[in-house]
């Protein structure tokens, strides 16, 4: 092993590459959620931003990471309502609603931050759980298993989500939501309710994945930080179909292409900075060019549902 | 009328009323149904039948009116409430997610977290046999065929053991042999003590299938025949009484029992000539590819001569509308040769086409066919954009335009204020007048027309075969899609059945049991692609 890639720069690449992952899973998977009862979320970038600012709040004046997460999630759930009484109660449309929350939530974290914390920036505290064991381990050791419990908690919830999706009666009405709305209503399920429930749960896992940014990722919250994340997470659960799996592997090729960064340019790769800055980017419009023919979307994304009507 | 009686085992409907803007689509109806008993309710399209069962399945709630249920008001203000009270409707169009399975979707609506599927399929099992059919639980509710699908909406709308069953206008796109099926799964279901409720347009089928018999029109219950009365009725006597039902004074009786499908369908074989005229239309091996999600056609050959209505038959979404747009020139054909009069004309565009007298009548009047918000008259004239006299130096001559209009209003008697009104407030019936008056003027000597009835009054319906009947006498060739069986055999000189986008054969109409013929081709291409 050259001396360049050493057992310290694989362990920060591979916890580079996970934070950097989880926040695009997170969002991706808040989405998915949304879009498989047939709610577009356009807002996502301007919800995981609100997320991002609140539980960066909720994590400097607590002390605590968890709480912080905790912070995000509120902050996502709240900033989804206009959402959920806008389009999921009102039927107004998805895109011109999504695109006023993004803009909105750039613009109040943006001056809120400004106005609160700019002279004197916080870092938020760290957090970190040595598994017994397996936390000496070289390279895996001190990056995947020196990670914060937020880190294990969350990928509990991912399997969770998984197993609600496929195998519930709740994850069956989602998507029927987003495949033919009119079956679900005529089943006497509640296309409203289900849809509700989505909203919310949309604005909980985007809030969430925001707060991972800022807490866990950077450690404090800059204007604009999500830079386009929110609209990457919608080209992964597009890609996805709804799988959680899915959503994991097409994640982590973007979190690579960021954390590979610093592996290269150690090596000496002679390459201006930009292009490693466009790099992620560059993965994800090669992706989407391999496999955007197979996207699927829910035939019923984006319509809103009045019952009887034809 | 028959005795009203509201006791146990009666769902009653009581002076229900309900308006839409501009039409009263129900008008104080009062009717019982008996749980045993197969109640059929008859109506010509807009009669108010649609309204009335979207009433008893909770997605529309009554202007005024009650419903009794054994004896007690029982309002039914959402879908959930009629699950709850056991009403189960089949609907017209299918309520099934392709995307699911069959399991799926009958366990779409359960409470609880965790799907429970032993007790599932435990239940399908039971279902299955009183439906006389056995369905694969994992296969997508998308691949079954049409007869299937109906199999498992019976078992979706019994699914939590219904008093009443519902089925809207159940055997539209059926064949002979599935419409016989259809009818054994009903009486074992009367037999079970349920009380079905069966709409139809087609008298017949109300006679065969029904115990009594309610007749709807313009929103009214205009006639009830009680089960003795029915029973005691000879069958032609039970025909006539219907049919003054139906309509009124305003229709002579053999063109009633004709429209309301009294009579078996049958074509007045006339001498067309057959063979002896020449070929105007010729495909061999055409195929198309890619659009959507649409069925592709694949080696289609068939030919349509001078004179002749070359029917196509089958179920919605085996290739018609990729063989309608490829012989109108709005699709290209991947493979294979199209022959005009027998110049090849498959790589000339939709105008050129136009020209040549080949013009086509979408089934998607409203979108496709039309522009709704422009007037009736710019409509007339769509296809001649630029064209003379009607353009002149790019310049619209409004005159000529409307001069074209008025002559093509009064020639196919389109029922419109002016010939300025907006296309989008006519009715269905007369926008399709308008489609068929613009096709079928300035030269047309072959046209394509896909599902030309659907969804159109009775007498309209009339009118519209009368047109294409006419067109085709005085020497045009129809290539005539319907997914209307009786329509094929009543207008068509062969009927050529499409099965997942190939011919799966061609059925000379010449007399008794064409349909037959036609439906067994049917069942047999779809049993052989979907077993």
């Amino acid at each position: 092993m050259s001396g360049l890639l050493s057992a310290s720069v694989l362990a920060a690449f591979l916890t580079a590459i996970l934070v950097q992952t989880m926040p695009l899973i997170l969002a991706a998977i808040g989405e998915t959620i949304g879009e498989q009862s047939g709610v577009l979320n356009l807002g996502i970038e301007g919800v995981m931003l609100v997320g991002a600012y609140s539980g960066y709040v909720a994590a400097v004046s607590s002390g605590s990471p968890w709480i912080g997460m905790l912070g995000g999630i509120a902050g996502g759930v709240v900033a989804n309502l206009l959402l959920l009484v806008l389009n999921t109660w009102l039927g107004l449309n998805q895109i011109v609603i999504g695109l006023a929350i993004t803009v909105m939530g750039e613009g109040l974290t943006s001056v809120l931050y400004l106005q609160n914390y700019s002279k004197h920036p916080l870092s938020v505290p760290g957090d970190s759980w040595a598994i017994a064991g397996l936390s000496d381990l070289p390279v895996v050791g001190p990056s995947i298993f020196r990670q914060s419990g937020i880190f294990w908690v969350l990928l509990l919830v991912m399997v969770a989500v998984a197993f609600l999706l496929a195998r519930t009666n709740w994850g069956l009405s989602i998507r029927a939501a987003g495949q033919k709305p009119s079956s679900l209503d005529t089943a006497g399920g509640s296309v409203i309710k289900t849809r509700s429930s989505a909203v919310l749960l949309n604005g909980a896992f985007v809030g969430c994945g925001g707060a991972f940014l800022s807490i866990l990722t950077t450690g404090t919250f800059t204007a604009f930080m999500t830079g386009g994340l929110g609209f990457v997470a919608i080209v992964i659960t597009m890609l996805s179909r709804g799988k959680v799996s899915w959503i994991v592997i097409t994640s982590l090729l973007y979190g690579i292409a960021v954390a590979i960064k610093n592996p290269l340019q150690l090596i000496g790769v002679s390459v201006p900075a930009d292009v490693f800055q466009m790099l992620p980017f560059v993965v994800v419009m090669l992706t989407l060019i391999l496999f955007a023919r197979s996207s699927i979307v829910p035939p019923a994304l984006g319509s809103p549902y009045t019952r009887g009507a034809r | 009328m028959s005795s009203m009686a509201a006791g146990p085992g009666v769902i009653s409907l009581r002076e229900i009323t309900k308006a839409f803007p501009g039409v009263v689509a129900n008008d104080r109806i009062s009717l019982d149904i008996v749980s045993g008993q197969v109640h059929c309710l008859l109506g010509e399209n807009g009669a108010g039948k649609s309204t009335l069962i979207s009433i008893l399945a909770g997605m529309q709630q009554p202007d005024s009116g009650t419903i009794l249920v054994d004896g007690a008001p029982a309002p039914i203000n959402s879908p959930k409430a009629a699950v709850d009270l056991g009403i189960g409707v089949v609907h017209q169009h299918s309520t099934l997610v392709p995307a699911f399975t069959v399991l799926e979707n009958l366990m779409l609506g359960e409470t609880g977290l965790v799907r429970n599927e032993k007790r599932a399929v435990a239940r399908l099992e039971e279902l299955s046999e009183l439906l006389g059919a056995r369905i694969d639980p994992k296969a997508l509710a998308g691949d079954l065929g049409l007869g299937q699908q109906q199999q498992v909406e019976i078992a979706k709308a019994m699914w939590k053991g219904s008093r009443l069953l519902i089925l809207d206008e159940p055997t539209s796109m059926l064949t002979p042999q599935a419409i016989e099926k259809l009818a054994e799964s009903i009486a074992q279901i009367k037999a079970r003590g349920l009380a079905v409720v069966f709409i139809t347009h087609k008298l017949r089928e109300a006679y065969q299938i029904g115990d009594c018999v309610t007749i709807l029109r313009g929103g009214k219950n205009v006639g009830h025949i009680g089960a003795e009365q029915l029973a005691s009725l000879s069958e032609a006597q039970a025909h006539s009484a219907i049919l003054a039902a139906m309509f009124g004074e305003d229709i002579t009786t053999p063109d009633a029992a004709d429209l309301a499908g009294a009579t078996e369908a049958r074509r007045e074989v006339d001498d067309w000539g057959g063979g002896a005229k020449s070929v105007r239309l010729q495909l061999s091996g055409v195929a198309t590819h890619g659009h959507g999600h649409d069925t592709d056609i694949r080696n289609v050959s068939i030919s349509v001569h001078e004179g002749e209505i070359l029917g196509i038959a089958g179920i919605d979404g085996h290739g018609q509308s990729a063989l309608a747009e490829v012989v109108a020139g709005q699709r290209s054909a991947s493979a294979g040769s199209i022959r005009f009069d027998g110049e090849d004309i498959a790589r000339r565009g939709v105008r050129a086409r136009q020209k040549l007298g080949l013009r086509y009548v979408t089934d998607d009047r409203l979108y496709e066919g039309t522009v709704a918000g422009m007037s009736v008259a710019i409509n007339l004239v769509l296809k001649r954009i630029g064209q003379a006299p009607f353009w002149k130096l790019g310049q619209i001559n409004r005159k000529a335009v409307d001069a074209e209009a008025d002559r093509l209003i009064g020639e196919y008697a389109i029922k419109t204020p002016s010939s300025a009104t907006r296309a989008g407030t006519l009715s269905g019936g007369n926008i399709q007048k308008v489609l068929l008056a613009r096709e079928l003027t300035d030269g047309a000597r072959f046209v394509v027309v896909n599902k030309p009835t659907y969804g159109l009054d009775l007498k309209t319906v009339k009118l519209v075969r009368q047109i294409l009947t006419e067109f085709a006498s005085s020497g045009g060739s129809v290539l005539l899609l319907s997914t209307d069986l009786d329509e094929l055999v009543e207008l068509s000189h062969r009927i050529a059945v499409i099965s997942d986008g190939e011919i799966a054969g061609i059925v000379q109409n010449d007399g008794r049991g064409t349909a037959e013929r036609v439906g067994q081709l049917m069942t047999g291409a779809i049993e052989g692609t979907h077993a």
